[in-house]
């Protein structure tokens, strides 16, 4: 029988292997970004899961606002990568150290 | 075992499969692609837990609109890929034994906690997801749904700005100088003397 617990592990896991993927692709920024995809993914799982066995509409809808914040990031994100290669030539990351960080 | 238990089993296996093959993927392109297959995965989870409009919006917002995006940057991009993979072998045990041990941690609470949670009772045949999202989106949610269409706009205007590139010597035309001429920059009056009748 599946229940909540289920969804909430399934969202762990996914959670999971976007933070690992965070850590073997440090130097590529496009799969750092769809990392972080993956990660708010299954944060969103989570709400739904959560707003189905509790019989409450506002984790959907929490959802929705982090649909739409996330689309704006990516195309944010990927705008910013866009000039960072036509100004550098590279999106690797460790060539990016113009700051010193 | 029930149809659904085993359609959520099959469908999180695939979920599972595709984001381990995001990060693990040589080429982009192919990582971008198996990022699809999880959103689609995905949503049909979601429509098991009856949240049908986030699921179509899932794959209408997500699949059609930030991973084509994604597709278009990866490929407009020319990156040399070997030098992106180096350091994949040296940080995979750190990457291994971090996400395995909070997800040893989360199962160990989660399942502690939340496994006896009764199930719902399944919707009547006359239940509409999208109106009753509807319903409280528009009254009770409305300054936030207002503030995230601002969002939205700044984030059109934040990318449009990025990317835009003004070039020297390309020939484009000026709104602003072609509303303010006026007749005498344009008209030339010629007096010509009229030659008299043979």
């Amino acid at each position: 029988m599946v229940g909540l617990s289920h969804y909430l592990i399934l969202g762990a896991v996914m959670f999971c292997l976007s933070v690992a993927g965070i850590f073997l692709n440090r130097k590529n920024v496009i799969i750092l970004l769809m990392s972080i995809e993956l990660m708010l993914l299954a944060v969103n799982t989570n709400f739904v899961a959560f707003s189905h066995y509790l019989g409450d509409t506002a984790g959907q809808i929490f959802v929705f606002f982090i649909l739409t914040v996330a689309a704006a990031e990516a195309a944010i994100g990927l705008a910013i990568l866009v000039v960072v290669f036509r100004n550098r030539s590279t999106i690797n990351v460790e060539d990016l150290d113009a700051m010193k960080g | 075992m029930a149809f659904t238990d085993l359609v959520f089993y099959v469908f999180a296996a695939i979920s599972v499969f595709a984001g381990v093959r995001v990060i693990s993927s040589r080429n982009p392109v192919h990582s971008a692609l198996y990022l699809v297959l999880a959103f689609f995965t995905t949503s049909a989870l979601w429509l098991l837990l009856e949240a049908e409009f986030l699921a179509i919006t899932l794959v209408l917002v997500y699949v059609g609109a930030v991973m084509v995006l994604f597709l278009f940057v990866v490929m407009m991009l020319d990156i040399n890929l070997v030098s992106l993979r180096e350091g994949f072998a040296r940080y995979l045990p750190v990457g291994i034994a971090v996400g395995g041990i909070i997800v040893i941690e989360m199962i160990m609470v989660l399942s502690a906690r939340y496994g006896d949670m009764p199930k719902p009772a399944p919707h009547p045949a006359s239940y509409s997801n999208t109106e009753e999202l509807g319903g409280v989106l528009y009254t009770v949610y409305v300054y936030p749904f207002e503030i995230a269409a601002v969002i939205l706009l700044v984030a059109i205007v934040a990318a449009i700005t990025l990317t835009l590139r003004r070039r020297p010597g390309t020939k484009h035309q000026d709104p602003a100088k072609q509303v303010a001429v006026k007749r005498e920059d344009r008209v030339r009056l010629v007096k010509v003397p009229s030659e008299p009748r043979q």
